[in-house]
C-alpha cells in the first residue's frame, strides 16, 4: 500500500509543472460546476439552493482573510460590508423609493413599476465599489490603532452599521431610508434580460425552474473570481507589503512600506468582496433584513477564516465550506441523527454558536496554523523556525569538524 | 557644506523631562562611513530613529541631500534614500529571504491593485526585473543559496547579511547600520566589517554606524561622533578620538583619563 502510494508520488513528481499546479484546482473547479447534476445521489451533500449560502459565505470569508490572515488586522466588524452590499442592492433594485422611478436594465420587472431597477449585474459592481469606499472611510480613522485596539474599534463600527440600518426609517431620521427593522424586500432578479435570452441564457433566474443552479452557477463564478484576485493579490507587491505588515509593522515602514496607504488597501478590498457577496446574497433571499447584521456573524466569517487557515486561501474556503454547511443544514442534520441515537429530540442549532467555539479550541489546541495552513507555514513545519543552535553546536558539532568562519 | 549628505542642526529630542538628544549637530560628507558611538543610553538610537523618522525632532532641522526630512513618515525617507537594519534583527521571519529583499524593493516599483490582479505584461516584467536584482543582492552580501528558506530559519550570521541586502533593496544613498555586529564572533566580525567597506565603495553608499565594538569602530570609519548623556561630547578621526580625555573619561571613567 505505501509502496504504491511512493509510486503515485514519484509518478505526480515526474509530471510537468503545469499540470502539477493546475490539475488539483482544475480538476476541483469541474466538480463545482458539476455539482447540481450528481448533488441528488450523494447523500448526506447539501442541495444546490443550499450550496449557493455556503458560496456566498466562502466569498465572504475569503474577502475577510485579505484583511485578516494577509495583512494581520484583527476586524470583527466585517459584517459592517455585507450590510453595505445588501442595502446597494436593496436600494438599487426594488420598490423602495417609490416616489422614483428608474429603470435600467433591470430584469422580470413591470415597465411602469416605482423604484429603482437597475440592472443586478450592474448593482453587484455598484456595491463592490461603494463597500470599497465604505472601507476605506472606516479604515482611515481606524487602522491608526495596532493589535487589540483596532479589533475594539472595528467591533464599534460592527455594532454601528446595523444599529444605524435598523433605526434609519421614518422614526428615527425623518427619512424612510431602510425600512428599519422590517428590511427591504423584494429585491429585483438576477438574469440576462430578453434579447440574450433569446439565444439561449436565462432571462429572469427567480422565474426559471433551474432557478437554484443559475444561482449557484452565479456564485460559484463570482466566488472563483474571488479566489482569482486573492491569489494574484497574494504574490503581487501590494500582497507582499501586507504580509511584512503582518510580520513586523515597524520594520515595513522602514523597508519604504507606506503603513496606512497599505493597511486601507487591505481593508478596501476586503470591503470589495463582501459587498460584492452581501449584494449577490441580497438578491438571492430578495431582501435586506437587518437581523442577517449581527455581531455574531462577523464572528462566524472570522471562524472560517480561523478554521481553514488565516491567510491560506485554500484553507479559507475548506473552512467556510464546512461551517456554513454545519449552519446551514449539517448541524440540524447531525442533530437529528444523535437525537436519534440517544433517543430524545435535541435542537442541535440552538448551540451552534457553543460548538463553532468548541471546534476553534479543538483546532487551536491540535492544529493551530488550520487545516490548510498558509504555505510559508508549511515551510516552517518542515524546516523549523527560530531554533538556532547555541553557538559550539552550530559552529563545532559533531559531524561539522570545522568553524563555519571560513567557508 | 556642499559635499554632506546628510546635515543635521541642533536636533534636539524630548521625552516628557528627559531631553534625550541635546541640540546635536551632526553632518555625514558624502561617501564616507562615519560611526555615532557613545555609552548606553546616550541618545545613539534616538539619533538613529529621528533619522529614520521613527521619531520627530522636538527642535532642529535634519536636512538630506539639501531636503529637510525631519517628521516625514520612514516610507517617506525611504524613498529619498535612507536605508536601515536593525540592533535586534527584524526580518520577516515568516517570509522566505527571497520576499524579504523583494520587500524592501517596495517602494522602487510600482505595481498597483488593477494591474497586478490583470498580471499585465509591465507589471510582470517589473516583478522578472525584480526577483533577478534580488537574487544578485543576496549572492552579493553573502547568501547564495537559501533563497526560499524562510528568514527566520536562516544561521545568526546570514540573518544578519539578510538584512543589509534587504536595507540595500531599498536602493539608499545613506545606509544606517544599527549595531551591526551584535552577537558575531571575531571572525564573523572582521568579514563584516570589509563587507562595508567593499559596499561602499563598489555601491558608492554613504554608511552611518551605530557600534559598541571599539575594534570594529576604529577600523572602519573614517570619523566618529561621540555621544553621551545626549550632548555631542567628541567628533573627529578615529586617531583623534582615541586620544581624546573626555572620550576616554565617558568610556572608562575619570580615574582612567587622569
Amino acid at each position: 500500500m505505501s509502496e504504491q502510494l511512493a509510486t503515485l508520488k514519484s509518478r505526480w513528481a515526474e509530471q510537468p509543472e503545469v499540470v502539477r499546479r493546475y490539475a488539483l484546482p482544475a480538476g476541483a473547479i469541474v466538480l463545482a460546476v458539476l455539482y447540481p447534476f450528481y448533488v441528488d445521489l450523494l447523500p448526506g451533500f447539501p442541495v444546490t439552493s443550499i450550496a449557493v449560502v455556503m458560496l456566498v459565505f466562502t466569498m465572504m470569508a475569503l474577502g475577510l482573510n485579505i484583511v485578516v490572515g494577509y495583512a494581520g488586522l484583527l476586524d470583527l466588524g466585517y459584517v459592517a460590508f455585507y450590510a453595505a452590499g445588501a442595502y446597494i442592492a436593496a436600494w438599487l433594485a426594488s420598490l423602495h423609493f417609490e416616489d422614483i422611478s428608474f429603470h435600467f436594465g433591470a430584469v422580470g420587472v413591470a415597465d411602469d413599476a416605482p423604484g429603482i431597477h437597475i440592472s443586478v449585474w450592474l448593482v453587484l459592481i455598484i456595491a463592490g465599489l461603494f463597500t470599497t469606499v465604505v472601507g476605506i472611510l472606516i479604515g482611515l480613522p481606524t487602522l491608526r490603532l495596532r493589535g487589540d485596539y483596532l479589533a475594539i474599534v472595528t467591533l464599534g463600527f460592527g455594532e454601528i452599521i446595523p444599529q444605524f440600518v435598523r433605526n434609519a426609517d421614518e422614526a428615527g431620521i425623518g427619512f424612510d431610508l431602510t425600512h428599519g427593522t422590517f428590511g427591504i424586500n423584494p429585491i429585483d432578479s438576477i438574469g440576462f434580460g430578453e434579447t440574450l435570452g433569446a439565444v439561449g441564457l436565462p432571462d429572469v433566474y427567480r422565474t426559471s425552474s433551474s432557478r437554484a443552479e443559475l444561482f449557484y452557477w452565479t456564485a460559484l463564478a463570482l466566488l472563483l473570481f474571488t479566489v482569482f484576485c486573492s491569489i494574484r493579490l497574494r504574490d503581487s507587491r501590494l500582497g507582499r507589503a501586507w504580509i511584512a505588515i503582518r510580520e513586523d509593522e515597524t520594520a515595513a515602514a522602514a523597508m519604504g512600506v507606506p503603513l496606512m496607504r497599505t493597511k486601507t488597501w487591505s481593508y478596501a478590498m476586503g470591503a470589495f468582496f463582501g459587498g460584492i457577496a452581501g449584494a449577490f446574497y441580497a438578491v438571492y433571499k430578495s431582501g435586506a433584513f437587518p437581523a442577517d447584521f449581527y455581531f455574531q456573524f462577523s464572528v462566524f466569517l472570522l471562524c472560517m477564516v480561523i478554521l481553514g487557515g488565516m491567510g491560506s486561501v485554500w484553507g479559507v474556503i475548506v473552512g467556510a465550506l464546512i461551517l456554513s454547511w454545519l449552519d446551514r443544514a449539517g448541524l440540524a442534520e447531525l442533530g437529528k441523527e444523535f437525537g436519534d441515537l440517544v433517543g430524545r429530540e435535541i435542537d442541535v442549532p440552538k448551540y451552534a454558536f457553543g460548538i463553532y467555539g468548541g471546534i476553534i479550541v479543538v483546532m487551536m489546541l491540535v492544529r493551530p496554523t488550520g487545516l490548510i495552513p498558509e504555505s510559508r507555514h508549511k515551510i516552517e513545519m518542515e524546516e523549523g523556525v527560530h531554533d538556532t543552535p547555541l553557538y559550539d553546536v552550530q559552529h563545532e558539532g559533531p559531524g561539522t569538524g570545522r568553524i563555519r568562519g571560513d567557508g | 557644506m556642499a559635499d554632506d549628505l546628510l546635515v543635521a542642526e541642533r536636533v534636539r529630542k524630548e521625552f516628557g523631562g528627559l531631553v534625550a538628544t541635546n541640540d546635536i549637530d551632526f553632518a555625514i560628507p558624502r561617501g564616507s562611513i562615519v560611526a555615532l558611538i557613545g555609552p548606553n543610553g546616550a541618545g545613539k538610537t534616538t539619533f538613529f530613529n529621528m533619522l529614520t523618522g521613527v521619531y520627530t525632532p522636538t527642535s532642529g532641522r535634519i536636512l538630506f541631500d539639501g531636503e529637510e526630512i525631519a517628521g516625514k513618515p520612514p516610507h517617506a525617507i525611504v524613498e529619498r534614500g535612507i536605508g536601515r537594519t536593525f540592533q535586534n534583527i527584524r526580518l520577516f521571519q515568516q517570509m522566505t529571504a527571497m520576499e524579504n529583499v523583494l520587500v524592501g524593493m517596495h517602494s522602487r516599483l510600482s505595481a498597483g491593485i488593477v494591474g497586478s490582479i490583470l498580471g499585465l505584461p509591465r507589471v510582470k516584467r517589473e516583478e522578472s526585473g525584480a526577483n533577478e536584482r534580488a537574487r544578485e543582492l543576496l549572492v552579493y552580501c553573502g547568501l547564495p543559496k537559501r533563497h526560499e528558506h524562510l528568514a527566520g530559519s536562516l544561521p545568526y550570521g546570514d540573518q544578519r547579511r539578510l538584512e543589509v541586502a534587504r536595507a540595500l533593496a531599498t536602493d539608499p544613498k545613506l545606509l544606517l547600520l544599527d549595531e551591526p555586529t551584535a552577537g558575531m564572533n571575531p571572525q564573523e566580525t572582521a568579514d563584516f566589517t570589509s563587507f562595508v567597506r567593499r559596499i561602499r565603495d563598489e555601491k558608492d553608499l554613504t554608511v552611518l554606524l551605530i557600534e559598541h565594538d571599539m575594534k570594529v569602530v576604529m577600523g572602519v570609519s573614517e570619523r566618529i561622533t561621540v555621544l553621551e548623556y545626549g550632548e555631542k561630547i567628541a567628533e573627529g578621526t578615529p586617531a583623534e578620538i582615541r586620544a581624546n580625555e573626555r572620550v576616554i573619561e565617558a568610556y572608562l571613567g575619570r580615574g582612567a583619563a587622569a
